[in-house]
């Protein structure tokens, strides 16, 4: 079973312990039937492992024996896994949904979907309390979702109406909701993580100099980007300063081989995300993003070192996106045999099989499960079809957050509120 | 219209220096002042401190020390403002505005950075995100350009983006446009660049009380604010009064300042800029031309309506900044007078600004590409109808 083969206690090997004489477990042959991932292993074979870092396997599907031997304890709850269950299903139906409404003119603009990549977002959110943050990029819908955004305010704002989560001034790329600590959805790649380190910097602040602090530990941000991303300086400079300043973050790397139509290794001088870590000090891991529940047991232990205070982790989930990068993506560069092998891995089709091996749940109920979230969109749309446009006055509302921009006075509050702060202009 | 938040409530602020005699002293804040203009050590100087005499005469400060008391009392009234940029800490602050806040903060507080201006201005702007007022310093504003991702996409725009959930309280600072001899990529002025983009207030202040004033407020603001300083201005004293010098003095953003009254031409500038335009009022006057000279202090929000009645009582504009010329400061006070107050002009709009030419190095062509007083008196007296000769393209 999964959570046996699987120690933490790996994670807290000390950095000191260079010495590159042990090498990691090698992935069983089984698990890794990508021939992708083989390819990357080749080259990375040269390379003496470190010790902080090493390569997590996925023997869940596989239907070798020592993983059916192991599996007489189950790795999750029957309430965990129907609702990790159920939040990949919200984020793979409301994803195909939003697929129907652009191509029927609802939505427009750039829409980047997340069909395939659902065992990240949800192996990773799930375990994260109110407090916590997440950062994210364009392809941030799921993200929204998982992090208990309402399907109705999401689509409300991939519909531009004045009820989405943003009153529509966001769109797509851009989805921010202040109580449930989701901080964007940015389009530039890599812009996000500077500014997941700086909520994790606030965290930090807070605990130490402002004395604020939970029963929990520190709050943890998570910063979700993708392989493209892991070239981009502003990445090194994250790595760097999380770990320098023992950052309360999760660097999670959604390396789904592509960046648009640039290939992972077209573009990456070594494209083993993972051993980015180790060079700045901190644990790298690598996982296969298609298995919820070992990216549960990755991210369980991330989170828990965020919250105790020992700093930062970079986590390589290595998934795939079934659509092309966005909905104007025509997708010719990707080949059909690739994307037949990772369908066959489909996240939610093997939780779905996990489950029922585990009796955890029977059929019937996983499909009322998906029956629910079927409503749930359907009613997300009705929703936002029924909304209203944002009024004309909305466009020039909320630049600042100074409603005329005078600033605050000596005494604490807006100028602007003053009765006496006229027109005329300060003489000297 | 949506509803001004609570405004925030600043604690009253707390007394700077804990020496003996500050009970006894009306103004302990100029006991940090004189300690500051002592050489360190600090602490138990204060008995070393002269003894001055505060008469009714105004003292003197330097942009340097405005800047550093407004600093440390913004960070004493308020704990979630900290510091961060590079050589604020150990080094005392590349041009020493941030002198003494280590010690008084500690490394919590006044955070040394490693020179990744993306990085660490991105992560200023995750933690304004979050509930935090950063203030980041940028060594020269030049430096900005590596972090401008950040100040306009995540900084500017996120209040607009989100519909109002997440205001940025941070404040960009650092020392803007020439200083002596630098060269090309040390020299431009970011103010047009800033200025042009809604989400952020971007001010510049030209004398003492200005820069306490506005980093103050800026400070306090909800919102994103690029702060533009001048290097050769650092080490200017000007005069400022009691009010001043009071803990809780700040002033308004949006609001230009009417330095010299004058009734024939409107002279605007901001920054360095001010200092000349004030020389070339003097000069003026001898030669009976009586010029208003407008400090305008906050580039964006743009105080139209003071640019404005000053056009419409003088009738004559000439614009001075000192960045490149084309899509200037200059260009859009021009269009804002063309749009408001067309029938008072009595003269083309004149404009003085930089050369449009990368900043050379030799001092003779430095001195070239720079605005000077005499640019100045002579392109007032253009639009005064004045001069013997009609424009040509100053340098």
């Amino acid at each position: 079973m999964a959570a046996a083969s699987f120690t933490a206690a790996k994670f807290l090997a000390p950095v000191a312990a260079r010495s590159g004489g042990e090498r990691a477990p090698p992935l069983p042959a089984g698990a890794s039937s990508s021939s992708f991932a083989r390819t990357l292993r080749r080259g990375g074979a040269h390379h003496p492992r470190l010790r902080t870092a090493f390569a997590v396997s996925s023997d869940l599907l596989a239907g070798n024996k020592a993983a059916q031997a192991a599996a007489t304890h189950p790795a999750v709850t029957r309430e965990e896994a129907l609702e990790l269950y159920e939040d990949m299903v919200l984020g793979r139906v409301f994803e195909d949904m939003c697929a129907q409404m652009y191509y029927r003119g609802k939505m427009f603009g750039f829409v980047h979907l997340y069909n395939g990549q659902e065992a990240v977002s949800t192996g990773f959110i799930k375990l994260l309390n109110q407090a916590d943050c997440v950062v994210s990029t364009y392809r941030d819908h799921v993200h929204a979702l998982s992090k208990g955004v309402p399907a109705r305010s999401v689509m409300a704002e991939l519909f531009g109406k004045a009820t989405g989560c943003c009153r529509g001034q966001g769109g797509s790329m851009h989805m921010f909701s202040a109580p449930h600590n989701l901080l964007g959805g940015f389009a530039f790649i890599g812009e996000g993580i500077p500014v997941a380190t700086g909520a994790a910097f606030a965290a930090k602040y807070r605990h130490e100099v402002l004395k604020e602090s939970s029963p929990d530990g520190l709050d943890v941000t998570m910063a979700f980007f993708g392989d493209g991303t892991c070239n981009n300086g502003q990445f090194f400079e994250c790595l760097n300063m999380a770990q320098l300043w023992k950052l309360p973050i999760v660097f999670v790397v959604e390396n789904n081989l592509w960046a648009i139509g640039m290939s992972h290794l077209r573009a990456t001088s070594d494209p083993e995300i993972w051993k980015k870590g180790p060079s700045f000090g901190m644990p790298g891991v690598h996982v296969d993003g298609m298995d919820v529940l070992k990216v549960r047991e990755v991210a369980k232990e991330a989170i828990e070192r965020a919250r105790r205070g020992e700093g930062p982790t970079l986590v390589e989930c290595e998934t795939y996106r079934f659509r092309g990068h966005s909905l104007a993506d025509p997708d010719e560069l990707r080949k059909p045999d690739e994307k037949t092998h990772y369908a066959a891995r489909d996240p939610i089709t093997a939780l779905k099989k996990y489950i029922i091996e585990q009796n955890l749940a029977t059929e019937s109920e996983l499909k009322s499960i998906e029956k629910k979230i079927d409503d749930v969109v359907e009613e997300a749309v009705e929703f936002a079809d029924a909304s209203p446009h944002p009024p004309r006055s909305q466009l020039l509302e909320n630049v600042f957050a100074d409603p005329k921009g005078f600033g605050i006075g000596p005494d604490g509050t807006y100028r602007c509120e003053d009765p006496k702060f006229t027109q005329g202009t300060a003489q000297v | 219209m949506r509803q001004c938040p609570p405004a925030t409530r600043f604690p009253s602020p707390v007394p700077l220096s804990a020496s003996p005699s500050a009970h006894r002293d009306p103004f302990p804040s100029l006991q940090v002042l004189a300690q500051l203009a002592q050489a360190p050590p600090p602490a138990a100087a204060a008995a070393a401190a002269p003894a001055r005499t505060y008469s009714a005469a105004a003292k003197e400060i330097t942009v340097r020390e405005a800047l550093n008391t407004a600093l440390d009392e913004e960070m004493s009234a308020d704990p979630s403002v900290f510091l961060m940029g590079e050589e604020v800490g150990e080094y005392q602050g590349a041009y020493k505005i941030s002198k003494g806040l280590l010690d008084k903060y500690g490394p919590d507080r006044v955070l040394d950075t490693p020179i990744t201006e993306a990085g660490f201005t991105g992560i200023g702007v995750g933690a304004a995100y979050h509930g935090l007022r950063p203030i980041v310093e940028f060594m020269t504003f030049n430096f900005s350009m590596q972090a401008i991702d950040h100040i306009i996409n995540s900084a500017a725009k996120s209040n607009y983006m989100s519909a109002g959930q997440i205001s940025v309280p941070i404040v960009f600072r650092g020392p803007n446009g020439a200083a002596a001899g630098v060269g090309a990529q040390h020299s431009q002025c970011y103010a047009a660049w800033y200025a042009h983009v809604p989400g952020l207030k971007v001010l510049a202040p030209y004398s003492a009380e200005d820069a306490r004033g506005l980093l103050k407020a800026a400070i306090r603001d909800p919102d994103p604010v690029v702060f533009l300083e001048n290097e050769l201005l650092y080490g200017e004293s000007f005069p400022v009064s009691a009010e001043v010098l009071d803990s809780s003095f700040c002033l308004p953003i949006g609001k230009a300042k009417i330095e010299r009254q004058g009734k024939d031409v409107t002279i605007t500038a901001f920054s360095k800029m001010v200092g000349y335009a004030l020389q070339a009022a003097d000069i003026l006057a001898k030669e009976g031309i009586s010029a208003e000279v407008i400090n305008l202090l906050s580039i964006r929000p743009l105080d139209r309506a003071a640019i404005n009645a000053s056009v419409r009582k003088t009738n004559r504009l000439v614009t001075v900044e000192e960045g490149f010329p084309q899509h200037g400061i200059g260009a859009e006070i021009c269009m804002s007078v063309v749009e408001d107050s067309f029938e008072y002009l009595d003269a083309p709009v004149e404009r003085i600004a930089g050369a449009d030419v990368p900043m050379p190095y030799a001092a003779n062509l430095e001195r070239m590409a720079v605005p000077q007083v005499d640019d100045i008196v002579r392109a007032a007296k253009r639009a005064c109808y004045r001069a013997a000769v009609p424009m040509a393209a100053t340098a």
